[in-house]
């Protein structure tokens, strides 16, 4: 039997704990949420990730309600919580900077938020305990903070804010403060607790790593607007704009003009592999600006929010067998050609939206998708360089490759072999290459 | 640590006699058993019981006290209130007027300050004793305490406040269970300023003063004009006594908080 996956994005029944509905924040002149339109389900872990100065926080602070939309509402279980004050919202937040009363103990700091609407000192304890059990912190109860290490503040900090069981939580680059290591297991003891507490989180962070790990869904954010929301796999392999592919992870952007393929360049019609879905070869009728105008100002509140038309390319197959190193490349069709360079073969992309024809396009490179040789091997796309730089990071080892125009490359190898012979060196001349599903393609 | 070079021993030496001089001699003289101030006649306690059967001496020092603690304490409320809206109150309407409002009597001439007081209490038909003395010093010291507080409130993480109302306290309760018992040492130094100032205040008690009440300062003035007495000095080596005490146990009393915090800390690293 089959796990049911936890999707209810997907899901067109499920009601979103919280929606922000054209939500506009302006500090004076300048713009800090820009018509943002979001919905945060229930049980959730989700990260708002981006820059700083990109608006994440302030987000956040309008979700606590330390700031309110200067338009648009925002809501929590269908209520608009505008004019809500901070005090009386079911959500509770943990701050940056932990914001730990420093002259009560952990058991006060903890204690505090119940006691506020209580006065029963049995339940009280029992909750304060149960806390201090959850993040382990039993034998420091007694203590005060400035007693205690940058990792069990954290985790005092934890502690408080779920005290009140809150419907969400929002978390403010929660793991700032610690050390790599520590941020590590702590991450992983942070989605322990989301599970076991069944608590919607709200993460705000600028370590995208961080967000990959934790989160089932991730908002990558630039300048006040949301630029794509989707889970760590969809945000890393199929990132729907240049911006997002090149603030997650590691990436080669190459630029080219598109053409759409109608036959293969080279070999048989026939496919070995699944022809791409055909959801992807279909062209959807796109409003144009006059249509999204008009939608977005006039009939936006009659019929609802615009569903904007994701372009998700379908997860890499499981099926996708590595061909024979010498076995001539059978090219599926359809998707596109770039042709980025005069006097080079032109990069194919089996899974490009041919709806791209014509226009200037960025191909993506995940490091780790293009392979490095020395002798010419068989793929879609093989180019020749040179190695111009090499980056031994223990695990991986990265090249830098300089194309023949001056382009440069990365490519990644896994070291997993302990003695190896790394025999490309610097100044080597090399091939990289990559399968015809390796690149996304994206519109500049 | 360097040995002090010869120029720097001169330099202390010169420093300490120009400021303990003046009160080192006026202690020794407290000891004098001679009633002239100026000549020495061997040691004697004498004036120290003197100064304790003087009925008018013993009324100023309580007239003092009571004006001191009173107007201190209101001062420090109101200071305090004052600091806390012009450092958190955000951007109002006349924001900028308020704060540079409740600086301006920090540098207005006492002289000053006491005459328009005189005026006011005249002028609304208050009649001038303890009362009228302690509404004075309350209004001059509560710029000082404000001034103290608002520093304090400046550097105050604003964040632990709000932390305080997103886990459900109303503003009052951030502020009694949060904000004031953090920026506790503050309100406190600046009770103990607006306490001292008032002590010694004397223009502005003169003007404001009835024949009532006298404080111990215009007392020790008006006995000064008739001549100095061993009495003054006495009394005078009692009030240098009394600060020194003050002084020397609260600095011992913060110094030993700082090493006990930093031994818990040090055992908190150890544990973690």
């Amino acid at each position: 039997m089959a796990e049911t996956v936890f999707a209810p994005w997907d899901d067109a029944n499920e009601k979103p704990l919280i929606r922000f509905r054209n939500v506009t924040k302006r500090f004076g002149d300048f713009v800090a949420i820009d018509d943002l339109t979001l919905d945060i389900y229930e049980r959730e872990f989700f990260a708002l990730l981006g820059p700083s100065g990109c608006g994440k926080t302030t987000m956040m602070r309008m979700l606590a309600g330390f700031e309110d939309p200067t338009e648009g509402a925002i809501e929590l279980a269908g209520q608009n919580i505008a004019g809500v004050p901070a005090n009386k919202r079911a959500v509770n937040m943990m701050f940056q900077s932990y914001a730990l009363f420093p002259h009560l103990t952990i058991w006060d700091n903890i204690a505090f938020g119940l006691r506020r609407e209580s006065s029963d000192k049995v339940a009280i304890a029992e909750r304060v305990d149960e806390m201090l059990k959850l993040t382990r912190l039993e034998k420091f109860a007694r203590r005060k903070p400035h007693q205690i290490s940058g990792g069990q503040r954290q985790r005092v900090a934890l502690a408080r804010s779920l005290a009140k069981a809150p419907k969400l939580l929002l978390l403010d680059e929660p793991l700032g403060a610690l050390d790599a290591k520590l941020r590590e297991a702590t991450q992983f003891e942070l989605m322990d607790i989301q599970e076991k507490t069944g608590t919607t989180f709200v993460i705000v962070t600028h370590d995208q790593e961080e967000a990959m790990t934790v989160a089932s869904r991730v908002a990558v954010m630039d300048e006040g607007r949301v630029m794509q929301v989707a889970t760590p796999t969809v945000i890393y392999e199929a990132p729907n704009s240049a911006y997002v592919a090149d603030f997650i992870g590691d990436v080669t952007l190459i630029e080219g003009v598109a053409r759409a393929r109608s036959t293969p360049a080279t070999g048989p019609a026939t496919s070995a592999e699944e022809p791409a879905p055909a959801a992807q070869t279909v062209r959807t009728p796109q409003p144009n600006a006059l249509g999204l105008w008009l939608h977005d100002k006039v009939l936006a509140p009659v019929i609802g929010a615009r569903k904007d038309i994701v372009r998700q390319l379908p997860p890499p197959s499981a099926t996708e067998a590595e061909p024979a190193p010498n076995a001539p490349v059978e090219v599926p069709s359809g998707g596109v050609e770039i042709d980025w360079a005069d006097g080079q073969p032109p990069l194919i992309s089996v899974d490009g939206d041919p709806a791209l024809d014509g226009k200037r396009v960025k191909l993506a490179l995940r490091p780790e998708k293009v392979a490095i040789s020395k002798s010419k091997p068989q793929a879609v796309n093989v180019l020749q360089g040179k190695v111009i730089d090499i980056a031994y990071l223990g695990n991986l080892s990265t090249y830098h490759v300089e194309l023949a125009n001056g382009t440069m490359i990365k490519a990644q190898t896994a070291n997993t072999r302990r003695v190896a012979r790394r025999d490309i060196t610097w100044e080597d001349n090399v091939w990289v290459s990559w399968s015809g599903t390796a690149g996304v393609v994206l519109d500049t | 640590m360097n040995r002090l070079s010869p120029f720097n021993v001169v330099s202390l030496t010169l420093g300490f006699v120009f400021l303990y001089i003046p009160m080192l001699i006026l202690v020794v003289y407290s000891f004098n058993a001679s009633k002239l101030v100026t000549v020495w006649a061997g040691f004697s306690t004498q004036w120290y019981g003197e100064l304790l059967r003087n009925e008018a001496f013993l009324d100023a020092a309580w007239v003092t006290l009571r004006v001191a603690v009173i107007s201190s304490t209101i001062a420090t409320v109101l200071g305090t209130m004052a600091a806390y809206v012009l450092v958190r109150g955000g951007r109002f309407f006349g924001r900028t007027l308020f704060s540079g409002m409740i600086y301006a009597p920090l540098v207005m001439p006492e002289v000053i300050t006491g005459l328009s007081l005189l005026l006011l209490f005249i002028g609304i038909g208050l009649d001038r004793g303890v009362l009228t003395i302690v509404l004075a010093h309350t209004t001059f010291s509560m710029c000082f305490v404000s001034v103290v507080v608002s520093s304090r409130l400046v550097t105050f993480d604003r964040s632990l406040e709000e932390a305080a109302l997103d886990l459900g306290a109303s503003a009052f309760d951030a502020f009694r269970l949060v904000t004031l018992p953090i920026i506790a040492p503050a309100v406190i130094s600046g009770w103990l300023l607006a306490f001292t100032l008032s002590l010694d205040d004397l223009v502005i008690a003169s003007f404001t003063a009835g024949p009532s009440a006298t404080t111990l300062p215009m007392k020790i003035w008006s006995s000064v004009r008739l001549g100095v007495s061993p009495e003054i000095n006495a009394l005078s080596t009692i009030l240098i006594g009394l600060v020194t005490i003050g002084v020397v146990a609260a600095s011992l009393a913060t110094k030993r908080a700082a090493v006990q915090a930093a031994r818990d800390e040090q055992a908190a690293a150890r544990a973690a």
